[in-house]
């Protein structure tokens, strides 16, 4: 089974709700405009840790407003859980092996994502 | 100067603890090769032919005499007593071993530096004019803004995993010393109806297999768009971009691909977004950093001393009208210290020559040292007055070489004696040439004219903007030189035009003698470059003179 990690560390996934919105990186976030609302999940799936347009994608969400749940998934690497934070991701999901070859206190210490951050005192 | 204040001060450490963590995680198996490499680059630590490679960040091209001693004490320490300044206005270490590399960055911050972007596919080192601050043609000091866009891109979250490499480069003067023609991003410093700065933006320009001299995407951005502005391009592209083929993927293709007009479009659009989310942080921290760069107290003295050491001494006198460049204050001059004395690897500089440099940047020079992306060595602050006693110095160092701008002054990449990339061997070839005209006594005759030679195609030494641009391949495993005539990297820049059939080893310096002799034989005057030469009568006589062929033909045809 995946992994969900947030801030708290590991966790099973625990949405039931219904349907989630996929999002390969290769989505076009203008298709997305009016699509969000009443969305209370969007799951935008990395190919590779490398794809780097998943960020990008998530901070176009945000900037339509987007508030609900928005989960990065795929084979990120825990050195990347701060800049899916900060990119406005809530959550990373992970394939159970890269768990298990990176486990908790490897993304939990990029938990403090909050702090030695440009981009915040810059948009201050 | 650039002083970091406590929270770069804490990024940098943090940002180190986290890279030595890195390194334990890939020997422990958390990380596999593919997962780390992203991550050494990005804190600037390539594999390269030999070993691994260091590439340490000098941000805009500025040091101070303590950043450049930590230079020379990490040569010592961990390399081999001497460091490669490149074209990107960065110190590379060839020699460190992946173990030591999280103490190098430790030692460089210490010193208030870091190797952070200066790899991978990430926004890179900003680099920017080597006389800023100093330049007598200057609108204003670029550097603040180049600080300000490091802090903004540096571990910027959405721009750490970008398509390819993404290079800035940024001018505030007229005379355009930057290349900002040939970066992903360009920007030039201008004045509006109203005397109002801001930035003409040029996108797209680059060297590389594809050369392209980039295009004006917005004539002008006033300066506190900047940032936003940035944001919208580099994220425009960062989904637009290619990433099936990294030969199509900087932005250049991008805007090739879908236009200009089109690439305009999608920025604009972005910038009225990203602009909303800027809410003055940034200009305050611009402010901020604008009081770290406040110029020096100059003193009006006399320059007696340096009007006699003229007349006395034809070496100083040599060495005073190659090496120095105009200063905006009175009785000052900006000395740029030649790192390529003839035989010697254009960019390299020991660590004792450092402590000389850094030394006399203290004496004589306010403190302040530039790396130029010439590969050379900048004092920008000297007054008139301290110029023989400097000069003098340097020479005892081995550091007078009175070749700025002229045949020897040569831009060249590692080539095959370092790089893993490199086709052709690119160090020997700037030496022999350098040596020839030497011995040939012609350097001075010459005049201004740059040559500039790559090992591969990736164009590292610039060759496709060189006056006379050599372009190292492999030819069924000999090394041919190809060249290309004609280049610019300044405000008029233009890409060079190849020749014919490239050269093997034995026979590039002569092919170059023989482009030279024919320049000397055509120009008007003494006083007419040969870039001059080659842009009034095109490339006809100089290949003529460059695959030998009869004139008389020629002039029958």
């Amino acid at each position: 089974m995946t992994v969900i990690v947030t801030d708290r560390g590991f966790a099973d996934d625990d949405w039931v709700e219904g349907a989630a919105l996929d999002l390969p990186t290769s989505t076009d976030p203008e298709t997305l405009r009016g699509q969000l609302a009443g969305v209370t999940m969007v799951r935008v799936q990395f190919p590779s840790f490398a794809d780097g347009r998943g960020f990008t994608l998530a901070r176009q969400i945000r900037r339509m407003g987007y508030v609900g749940r928005l989960r990065a998934t795929g084979p990120l690497i825990a050195d990347q859980y701060a800049m899916a934070r900060r990119a406005g991701f809530d959550e990373v999901e992970i394939p159970p092996d890269l768990a298990v070859r990176q486990p908790e206190p490897q993304w939990l210490a990029r938990a403090n994502w909050q702090a030695h951050d440009y981009q915040s005192r810059l948009r201050a | 100067m650039y002083h970091y204040n406590d929270f770069d001060e804490a990024f940098v450490r943090e940002r180190v603890s986290q890279f030595r963590e890195q390194v334990a995680r890939r020997l422990d198996g958390s990380l596999s090769e593919d997962e780390f490499r992203p991550l050494r680059l990005m804190n600037g630590l390539y594999l390269q032919l030999h070993a691994y490679m260091l590439r340490v960040a000098i941000p805009y091209g500025t040091l101070n005499s303590a950043q450049l001693r930590q230079l020379a004490y990490i040569a010592e320490r961990w390399d081999k007593g001497y460091g490669h300044f490149t074209t990107r206005q960065n110190i590379q270490f060839n020699w460190p071993q992946l173990a030591d590399v999280p103490d190098i960055l430790l030692a460089l911050a210490d010193a208030g530096m870091h190797a952070i972007q200066t790899s991978g596919n990430t926004i890179r080192n900003v680099t920017a004019d080597h006389f800023a601050g100093a330049a007598a043609d200057e609108i204003e000091d670029p550097r603040p803004y180049a600080e300000l866009i490091r802090q903004w891109s540096t571990d910027h979250p959405e721009f750490q995993f970008l398509p390819r490499k993404f290079k800035i480069a940024i001018t505030g003067a007229p005379n355009d010393r930057a290349v900002t023609k040939a970066h992903d991003i360009g920007l030039r410093m201008v004045r509006d109806a109203n005397g109002a700065h801001g930035f003409e933006v040029i996108v797209g320009g680059g060297l590389g297999r594809t050369p392209m001299i980039g295009k004006v995407l917005r004539a002008f951005l006033p300066t506190a768009d900047l940032l936003p502005y940035l944001e919208a391009v580099v994220s425009v592209w960062n989904l637009a971009g290619r990433r099936d083929n990294k030969y199509k993927s900087r932005i250049k293709i991008t805007v090739h691909e879908l236009g200009i007009e089109e690439i305009s479009r999608q920025v604009e659009a972005r910038f009225l977004e990203t602009r909303a989310e800027f809410k003055g942080g940034d200009q305050a921290i611009l402010a901020e950093i604008g009081s770290h760069f406040a110029p020096p107290a100059f003193a009006p003295r006399s320059t007696a001393a340096y009007e006699a050491a003229r007349s006395a001494n034809p070496a100083f006198r040599s060495f005073a009208d190659t090496n120095l460049a105009a200063h905006r204050a009175q009785g000052y001059a900006i000395v740029t210290i030649s790192t390529k004395a003839h035989g010697a690897t254009p960019g390299d500089m020991t660590a004792a020559q450092m402590r000389v440099v850094a030394d006399l940047a203290l004496a004589y020079g306010h403190d302040e040292i530039r790396i130029s992306h010439e590969q050379n060595v900048i004092l920008p602050h000297v007054h008139k007055a301290d110029l023989p006693a400097l000069y003098l110095a340097l020479r005892e160092a081995g550091l007078a070489t009175a070749n700025v701008g002229l045949i020897s002054d040569i831009i060249a990449c590692p080539g095959m004696d370092y790089c893993a990339l490199a086709t052709a061997r690119s160090i020997p070839i700037a030496q022999e040439i350098a040596t020839r005209f030497d011995e040939l006594g012609l350097e001075q005759d010459i005049g201004a004219l740059k040559i500039k030679i790559s090992g591969c195609i990736n164009a590292c030494g610039h060759h496709h903007v060189g006056h006379i641009g050599i372009l190292g391949l492999d030819r069924a495993g000999v090394e041919n030189y190809q060249i290309t005539l004609g280049g610019d990297a300044t405000e008029t820049a233009v890409i060079g035009e190849k020749t014919g059939p490239g050269f093997a080893a034995d026979e590039v310096v002569d092919a170059i003698e023989r482009l030279v002799r024919a320049y000397l034989a055509l120009r008007l005057t003494d006083d007419e470059a040969f870039v001059a030469t080659y842009r009034r009568l095109g490339a006809a006589p100089f290949l003529d003179a460059l695959y030998q062929r009869e004139v008389q033909i020629h002039a029958a045809e």
